[in-house]
């Protein structure tokens, strides 16, 4: 990598882009959108499998990047969300995995780099974002008999390793293992990783997010925010945080866990609020932002940005203030 | 060197540090150890087996040790199905697992199955150096802990010597080449049987305790453990003399620095409570402190046979009546005694399916409204599920007996995520959910378009229809589906479920189109079960009846906000202004105009002032003050902290540990257009301000004007003398000093109490100067005489608008306000980029006096408003739409 971002962390607070699925949303696009010189003859249905327009409507996820980079990202995530076999199974497109995180990777690096270029104080960064999948390797889909699993390590460990070599190949700088509800399939995911890395005699910053889903505290498999940290420390994260799931505000005591806890640095890109009756996000940049300073009030967060629902108007918001304050002190050099 | 303490996680953490004094790690969960265990594993008798792995739990053990290294058994396949089975069972799996087995093949499925940080149990040197390697890395990419055992090429370590001559070995490796957490390794030195009759094993016990107390001293960050029953082997029988046995090599043992242990919690007597004879003799045997400790021990033990001590879990919950121990078997998802107590409740009851309506539907209510208020999380709701179905399972011949003969489900339940959504986890738990209470559910999977729906639903015909969406365009999809199911004729109950859908969206949008059938909203999955069963109960008309008018009703509510937001242009909305009779409206001269300035303000006078509901809030409880002190269910919690904001306000108060501030303004002021001039205070020709304020814009019905604060300001023709007012106020001074003060105490509940009174004491400041100003300064209502509650109700005449909030949603405001009173100068409370006030505890606003002046929501403007107000401000049309943003339709 250009910049080492280690170094640029220990001095200010990164910024993650915001929503993919909210801003693709907006253009109202068709089935023939997500077919388009890819997939035209494709037997099934395809509108709605977002990581597919990074091929057939390159031009929309493009733009995407680009104005998540002039509200002030430091980071964009690559509109690989689903692309693994396993989630593409779904649509009989594990054929196109390779294609989607190689042709995503290389979107947001045109992207970062054209940014960089203009303004080398601020480096811009593409994290390989590494979503988790449709299935749970630690909950049985089937009532009668709770110890059958739906997906095995073994095959999430081969579906990532796939992602991982495709998104490296396509040109990231970080791997971003996020919306983790299953610990387990998060641990297969850092299992190809590492096991990448050895093969590939390679090494990439990690990132994990973990997805509290309501005020239990728990993630969906039912761990404390601690315990998930706890668990998947045995790799040397760049970053451990929260995302998705809960607005800021919810999200504050779980990130004050990861921040006294973390021996890493701590990301938080929480949603727009919570969905209001019709699905739509409607927490206003400004009423997000105030939540997030009291984060950086209280110096708890090294990265932060949006999931669900937050718009180029709310990563504005969130960078200027970012550029406010100091991060959040890191334990020891991560 | 300062290493961080070993951590392992179940579904909860588990952290050794030294202060955790001794880790128990229940044993009773391996086939090796305990014949019953084996026969359960050997039958499949899985159930029960588990039961053993709860029972340790309860019995205080903080990982569970799984072994299934037996020839008569596929121990792989026994691991996996055992673990798996044990991450269903949240009371179990809540602790870190230690993975038990002699074979790296069994030990690396075991790995793949736990999502917590658990412990490998065990690698060593004994097949080589290599070996011993490959495994290492494997465990520490699997993201585990692990045992190593005092073992190598040459055989196992049966001395001192050679225990600390592997375990620094095993250690060097361990760490400088495959670069092992140090913390995470813990050796086991081999406990070994004492008094056996062969000399050579008099010394094991003593041998463990000083390569024990070698590893801790000399191997940073190792920790030590063991399988503590083996040093009684030979006294098997004799549970009496064992326990002693135990307790006192475990007393030996963590004073030399064992610090974990696999040990029977049931199966110790307490160090104090062993009576002294018996003590002295166990101890001489433990310590090899005489040649005949071993003959003195067996002659001891043929007089001290006991059954050992009995173990006690808390059925105290087992003495209440029999509705309530099912009400309590669901929520704790104890299967144990359900069938006992189900068929004790049958017989109470005059028709089985009483049980089921009556007692147990009132348990499964009692865990949704649990899971509904955070106070449960998904795995244990599943349990409770499984609790019902085995005692629906006792109920259910006596139900079909009464039938005789028909189905012995409750009903067909298809469930399918529909087009385009492939999200599937919330429908799967639904499927659960209902699958436990006796339903069929017949899946159809995900991205099922209508027409599979419709047609699988006649097919089977099924009783109800479940569909499940995550993603907003779902919401669109199930619409379709259902007017699908209307044109194909159908009058089967929907259920619409998914973390976007909503009980608005389905009565709005979904349910008319649906005429047929029921169209219902499932909040979450553990009232699913109520809902299926309400629809196909024998109360089905009435609450089908009940659900139509309810969505009826949210359709009308809703049809009503719908209509007033269509937005008017700025012309419309100004032609439809609130236009006051300003020649029958007497406006009152101020007693006092210009910029007045308090400082060091009494903050005693404040204190009546607060208004406690916001701060109660701010702890995520929700109620109104005072009742929330008395609500049954946070009402404890609210309790507590009350008293703990008291204490803290009363030496805020006395010691003075914050300033209050305070400046106003009351300037003589016109109205032009949607602006407000703001004059000098000796007369009306000096400007030196406007306010511009925003217009609603939404279509109003007949009568209803679309509102400006501009409006309660008398017009410039009207002649007559209007005046508005303006203040700052904080209590913010000397608050960041003393929350940093907590903070760097660690004591973050004080620091955040204290911020949370900071900024209630601030908006009892602006209520209280508000109150003055009415009464005194300005003087318009001078008898006004509210308490506190009719204060916060907003009872008296004139508002306090502040930038930023409903009625003026424009933040650059406050630019305005602070340049007019100087504010920053006067009272410390600065602006920051964002125009948030600093410190935080502090509030601004314009004071508007006319009698009819009330606070309203400005709700959605045009652009074109946008563009105006930007114009008038002499700002760039980009920057208001930056501020503006989120009002701009």
């Amino acid at each position: 990598m250009k910049n080492n971002i280690r170094e640029i962390l220990k001095e200010r607070i990164l910024v993650l882009d915001g929503a993919m699925g909210t801003m693709i949303q907006r253009h109202n696009l068709t089935e023939e959108d997500f077919r388009k010189g890819w997939f035209e003859g494709h037997h099934k249905p395809l509108k709605g499998n977002n990581d597919l327009l990074s091929l057939t409507r390159p031009d929309i996820i493009e733009d995407i990047h680009r104005q998540y980079f002039e509200a002030g990202a430091d980071i964009a995530e690559t509109n690989t969300f689903s692309g693994t076999t396993v989630a593409q199974a779904d649509y009989d497109l594990q054929h196109a995995v390779f294609d989607i995180n190689f042709h995503s990777a290389q979107i947001a690096r045109r992207v970062a780099d054209e940014f960089t270029m203009l303004n080398p104080d601020k480096p811009r960064f593409v994290a390989g974002s590494i979503g988790p999948t449709n299935r749970t390797a630690s909950i049985s889909p089937d009532v009668n008999d709770p110890g059958f699993r739906g997906i095995s390590f073994d095959e999430l460990v081969t579906a990532y390793y796939q992602q991982v070599d495709a998104l490296i190949q396509g040109g990231v700088d970080i791997l971003l293992v996020e919306t983790v509800f299953d610990t387990l399939n998060a641990k297969a995911a850092l299992f190809a990783i590492d096991s990448y890395f050895e093969d590939k005699n390679v090494e990439f910053p990690i990132m994990v997010s973990g997805t509290i889903t309501d005020q239990s505290g728990r993630t969906l498999t039912g761990q404390t925010t601690e315990a998930f940290l706890i668990s998947v420390s045995h790799m040397p994260l760049l970053s451990i945080g929260l995302n998705c799931a809960l607005g800021a505000s919810m999200m504050r005591p779980y990130l004050q866990v990861l921040s006294q806890q973390a021996p890493f640095c701590v990301s938080a890109h929480p949603n727009a609020g919570l969905p209001n009756e019709f699905g739509k996000y409607d927490e206003t940049p400004e009423l997000m932002g105030k939540q997030i300073k009291e984060f950086l009030d209280e110096n708890i967060i090294n990265i932060i940005g949006g999931c669900c629902g937050t718009t180029p108007d709310h990563i504005r918001v969130i960078a200027d203030l970012a550029q406010q304050y100091a991060p959040r002190s890191l334990p020891f050099s991560v | 060197m300062n290493l961080p303490p070993l951590k392992l996680a179940g579904l909860e953490p588990l952290v050794v540090t030294p202060a955790s004094n001794f880790i128990n790690i229940g044993e009773r969960t391996n086939v090796t150890g305990s014949r019953a265990f084996l026969r359960m594993i050997r039958d499949g008798q899985f159930e029960e087996a588990l039961s053993v792995a709860l029972e340790q739990v309860q019995g205080g053990a903080q990982i569970i040790d799984v072994n299934m290294d037996e020839g008569m058994i596929d121990g792989k396949e026994a691991m996996i199905k055992f673990l798996n089975l044990m991450a269903s069972e949240p009371d179990i799996s809540r602790v870190p697992v230690m993975i038990d087995s002699s074979k790296w093949e069994i030990i690396e499925a075991g790995l793949k199955c736990i999502q917590g940080k658990g412990i490998v149990n065990s690698i060593s040197l004994k097949e080589g150096k290599d070996t011993f390697i490959q495994q290492a890395k494997k465990i520490k990419r699997y993201g585990a802990a692990v045992i190593v055992m005092a073992f190598d090429e040459a055989g196992q370590a049966d001395s001192y010597e050679r225990r600390i001559e592997i375990c620094e070995r095993s250690y060097k490796i361990l760490v400088d080449e495959v670069h092992f957490p140090a913390q995470d390794i813990i050796f086991d030195p081999n406990i070994f049987p004492v008094a056996t009759g062969m000399e050579e094993h008099n010394n094991n016990a003593v041998d463990f305790f000083r390569a024990t107390k070698w590893i801790r001293e000399n191997l940073p960050g190792a920790h030590v453990s063991g399988g503590v029953s083996n040093v009684s082997f030979s006294f098997r029988g004799n549970d009496k003399v064992r326990e002693a046995m135990h307790s006192v090599f475990l007393y030996h043992g963590i004073q030399h620095g064992m610090d974990m242990g696999i040990v029977n919690p049931s199966m110790l007597e307490i160090y104090d409570n062993i009576e002294q004879n018996l003590l002295e003799h166990v101890e001489d045997v433990i310590l090899n402190r005489r040649p005949d400790a071993t003959e003195r021990l067996l002659e001891l033990a043929e007089t001290v046979k006991g059954d050992g001590k009995k173990k006690e879990l808390d059925l105290t919950w087992r003495n209440t009546s029999v509705q309530e121990r099912l009400s309590h078997a669901l929520v704790k998802g104890i299967v144990e005694f359900i069938e006992e107590d189900t068929e004790a409740c049958r017989l109470l009851y005059k028709r089985p399916i009483e049980v089921i309506e009556g007692p147990l539907m009132d348990g499964m209510n009692i865990v949704g409204d649990l899971f509904g208020s955070g106070k449960m999380f998904l795995p244990q709701v599943v349990k409770s599920a499984r609790v019902m179905k085995k005692a629906v399972a006792v109920l259910l011949p006596y139900i079909e007996l009464e039938k005789a003969g028909s189905s012995a489900s409750a009903g067909k339940v298809l469930m399918a995520t529909v087009k385009g959504d492939v999200h599937d986890i919330g429908k799967n738990i639904v499927g659960v959910v209902l699958g436990c209470n006796n339903y069929e559910v017949i899946d159809l999977g995900v991205m099922v378009p209508a027409e599979k729906i419709i047609e699988a639903a006649i097919r089977e015909k099924v009783d109800v229809i479940g569909l499940s969406g995550l993603i907003t365009p779902s919401l669109d999809e199930m619409v379709y589906v259902a007017k699908e199911m209307e044109r194909a004729n159908l009058s089967i109950p929907l259920m619409i479920g998914g973390a976007t859908t909503s009980r608005v969206h389905t009565a709005v949008k979904i349910e008319q189109n649906y005429s047929k059938g029921a169209t219902v909203h499932v909040l979450d999955a553990s009232r699913s079960v109520t809902v299926v069963e309400s629809l196909l109960g024998q109360r089905k008309e009435v609450f089908v009846h009940d659900l139509k008018a309810d969505y009826q009703k949210l359709r009308d509510h809703y049809e009503k906000h719908r209509n007033a937001k269509v937005l008017l242009s700025l012309d419309e909305a100004r032609a439809n202004a609130l236009v006051l009779d300003w020649n029958a409206t007497t406006i009152e001269t101020p007693n006092f105009l210009g910029v007045k300035t308090l400082l060091d303000y009494p903050l005693e006078n404040l204190v009546d002032y607060i208004d406690w509901t916001p701060f109660f809030q701010t702890w995520e409880l929700h109620g109104k003050y005072p009742a929330i002190l008395t609500d049954e269910v946070v009402g404890a919690a609210a309790r507590n902290l009350f008293e703990d904001a008291q204490a803290m306000l009363k030496r805020i108060v006395d010691e003075k540990w914050l300033e209050a501030r305070a400046v106003f303004g009351i300037f003589p002021a016109d109205r032009e257009g949607d602006d407000v001039n703001i004059y000098d205070f000796a007369d009306f020709r000096e400007k030196i301000g406007v306010q511009h304020t925003l217009r609603q814009q939404t279509a109003k019905t007949a009568g209803v004007p679309n509102l400006a604060l501009a409006d309660f300001i008398a017009p410039k023709e009207s002649g007559c003398k209007d005046y508005i007012g303006g203040f700052v106020v904080t209590t913010g001074i000397g608050l960041d000093e003393r929350v940093k003060a907590f903070e760097s105490d660690h004591d973050d509940y004080n620091s955040i109490l204290l911020k949370a009174l900071g900024d209630r004491l601030a908006e009892a400041f602006a209520e209280h100067l508000h109150e003055k100003v009415r009464t005194s300064y300005w003087g318009y209502s001078p008898d006004e005489s509210l308490d506190n509650q009719s204060l916060i109700k907003e009872k008296y005449r004139g508002i306090r608008p502040a930038p930023g909030y409903p009625a003026c949603p424009d933040h650059t405001e406050k630019i305005t306000l602070f340049e007019l009173l100087d504010a920053t100068r006067l009272t410390g409370v600065s602006l920051t980029e964002s125009l948030a006030m600093l410190p935080t505890a502090s509030v601004s606003g314009w004071y508007f006096a006319h009698p009819q002046a009330a606070y309203f929501g400005l709700g959605k403007i045009t652009d074109e408003q946008v563009q105006d107000v930007a114009k008038r401000k002499g700002k760039s049309v980009e920057e208001m739409r930056k501020w503006l943003g989120s009002v701009i339709h």
